[in-house]
């Protein structure tokens, strides 16, 4: 049994005018659908990563998981003990009034585990020393230690990463990115990885669903995706991604830009974007299949 | 040479002494040409580029060096002057294109005014040019887009927007700080192709700072590496990027994510750059440099050749 799944998970928000232009201008709710039928299972110890552009639907897919949205439609089951979230922003998700100390042991008071806040803080690379200083001694990336921590006091089978390394930079990052590693292996840790940077996501996934407009279009192995990516919104993500190798040579500018979500297109959403759509991709909604969501690889088009 | 800046020293006197944020920084630009400027935060990139334009926050202030643009000084003049200077020859980007541009007035009064502001012409001829300015940087149907307020584009097309704006007035020099971070790749892929060929068609030199190295690889011919507000490395971008020389480039270069088919380790180099109050002597990487040597802790390294590039390293020193 999986330790998380999805099962058609869709999420709709009201962005209806106020009620009285409403009645006036007599004009219906009007609905966003930020994710739209998505379904995904994660196994025990592994990571799956979630990539996509801004306004893909990403996050909201992390925060219908934790349950901080509850789905419009569909079912998230959770055979786990517990789950843990960690934040983009170190600066924003850290208490500026409270000691390191504080702030790791409140999981363990609230939810009475028997962690020890010396050994979490030495666990991600801090010493027990750093307990007694407040957030802003620290820097991005030693603040994300302390939000790992923190995530790991509640003694959580499960963690779900939204961006945890987009806000810092490269050298840190590999610091973090290592630190994840480790912990896992050590603990067995699940994750959910959530990143817009497929660099990233390629060197710590083992498995990867690419999102787009709401709906994951792409699900496979790590070492299959970014091999041989399928789904036409993968390669031109791909190609996008600049690539150290090829200084000074270009790289093809992909054209047009995200749908927006209030007037998706007809059929499939990257249709328009799309060097292989036809008219059955601009009528009918292609179904993830195969582990891809898209008709000309459906009929082996591409 | 368009830019050139020599020794450049910029200090921020506090309380408690003063914080040197960045120190000999010397660099030059060609017509044409792509400079890429790389570094973590606090390393001195945007500050720079401040420097050059004047528009450091005070207290801030140069303390020394010189930055000439086409061989004429300007870290010197008036106020009145730089202004004037600042829009008509130096052409500025910066990350957030909703804050650099006006909510209340359209894109094409923005730009007209901009235009009228710096070069003598009528109504008619500076609305022209701003449409004209909106097609080269690839806004679709600019006509109808002219009438729109910032808020009506995405975050594409406002950097779109701000780049019409820089090159209003024909720059000789283009400062973009951090152009594309905030944007999804997609869209990165094409403002930067827009930025090659403003260079390229215009002969303008494009000082590129950025954090982003595969940005550099793909803009710049030539990159420096800013570490501690010093350059610790300057060279073509292929040298840099294949055969780092300063130990922190090697250790920068390893540490950026690819793309690979398999989960791995990254290369990480321990600890974080000093803060400004409390950069060590001699080399300021050397407590995180794993080939540190005695020369390394007393005496400061000036960029010295090293292969095709140079590097503020000791290792490359003739013995």
């Amino acid at each position: 049994m999986p330790l998380l799944e999805l099962d058609a998970v869709s999420r709709d928000f009201d962005v209806s005018r106020p009620w009285l232009n409403r009645v006036i201008e007599r004009e219906p709710r009007r609905y966003l659908r930020a994710v739209d039928r998505v379904s995904f299972s994660v196994e025990r110890g592994e990571t799956l990563a979630l990539v996509g552009e801004s306004g893909c639907g990403k996050s909201t897919v992390a925060r219908l998981i934790v349950g901080l949205y509850h789905p419009t439609e569909g079912r998230v089951a959770f055979a786990g003990r517990r789950m843990q979230m960690i934040f983009q922003d170190p600066y924003a998700s850290l208490n500026p009034r409270w000691r390191v100390r504080d702030i790791v042991a409140e999981p363990i008071r609230f939810l009475g585990t028997s962690q020890n806040v010396d050994q979490l803080l030495r666990q991600v690379g801090l010493s027990p020393e750093d307990g007694e200083k407040y957030p802003h001694e620290f820097s991005g990336g030693q603040r994300q230690r302390i939000s790992i921590a923190r995530a790991l006091a509640g003694e959580p089978d499960f963690l779900v990463c939204d961006e945890p390394t987009s806000a810092l930079d490269v050298s840190v990052q590999a610091q973090i990115l290592n630190l994840m590693l480790d912990l896992q292996a050590r603990l067995g840790l699940t994750y959910l990885f959530i990143s817009h940077n497929l660099a990233v996501v390629s060197q710590v996934a083992d498995r990867v669903g690419v999102m787009y407009a709401g709906r994951i279009v792409e699900l496979a192995r790590s070492a299959e995706l970014f091999s041989r990516p399928r789904h036409p919104y993968t390669r031109m993500l791909l190609d996008a991604v600049p690539d150290l190798s090829k200084a000074g040579r270009a790289r093809i500018a992909v054209a047009g830009e995200v749908p927006n979500p209030l007037s998706l297109p007809p059929g499939c959403a990257f249709n328009p974007r799309c060097p292989y759509a036809n008219e059955r991709c601009r009528a009918e909604t292609p179904a993830l299949d195969d582990g891809v969501a898209c008709h000309a690889v459906h009929e082996k088009r591409i | 040479m368009i830019l050139e800046v020599r020794d450049l020293k910029v200090e921020f006197p506090t309380r408690r002494g003063s914080l040197t944020a960045l120190d000999g920084v010397s660099f030059s630009i060609a017509p044409s040409e792509v400079l890429g400027v790389v570094g973590e935060s606090g390393a001195g990139k945007s500050i720079t580029g401040m420097a050059i334009m004047r528009l450091l926050e005070p207290p801030g202030r140069i303390t020394a060096g010189e930055v000439s643009l086409e061989g004429r000084r300007i870290d010197n003049l008036p106020h009145e002057e730089m202004r004037k200077l600042r829009g008509r020859k130096i052409g500025v980007i910066f990350q957030d294109s909703l804050t650099s541009l006006n909510p209340l007035y359209t894109i094409g009064r923005q730009l007209e005014e901009t235009i009228r502001t710096h070069l003598p012409l009528s109504h008619d001829e500076a609305r022209r040019r701003a449409l004209s300015l909106l097609k080269e940087v690839g806004i679709p149907a600019a006509q109808t887009r002219y009438d729109h307020y910032p808020h009506q584009f995405s975050g594409g097309m406002r950097q779109r927007v701000v780049i019409a704006l820089a090159l209003a007035a024909e720059p000789k020099l283009l400062i973009a700080d951090e152009p594309t971070t905030a944007l999804d790749v997609s869209i990165q892929a094409q403002i930067i192709a827009l930025l090659k060929r403003v260079a390229r068609d215009r002969g303008a030199a494009v000082m590129l700072i950025t954090h982003d190295m595969g940005v550099i690889a793909e803009t710049a011919q030539r990159v420096a590496v800013m570490y501690s507000g010093r350059i610790i490395e300057i060279g073509a971008v292929e040298d840099v990027i294949h055969a780092p020389k300063h130990p922190y480039t090697v250790g920068l270069m390893g540490s950026i994510p690819r793309i690979s088919a398999r989960k791995q380790r990254l290369v990480q180099i321990e600890g974080s750059m000093p803060r400004l109050n409390a950069i060590p002597p001699g080399c300021p990487f050397n407590p995180r440099c794993p080939h540190r040597f005695d020369r390394c802790v007393s005496e400061r390294p000036d960029l010295i050749p090293a292969g095709t590039s140079r590097a503020a390293c000791w290792l490359h020193a003739a013995a």
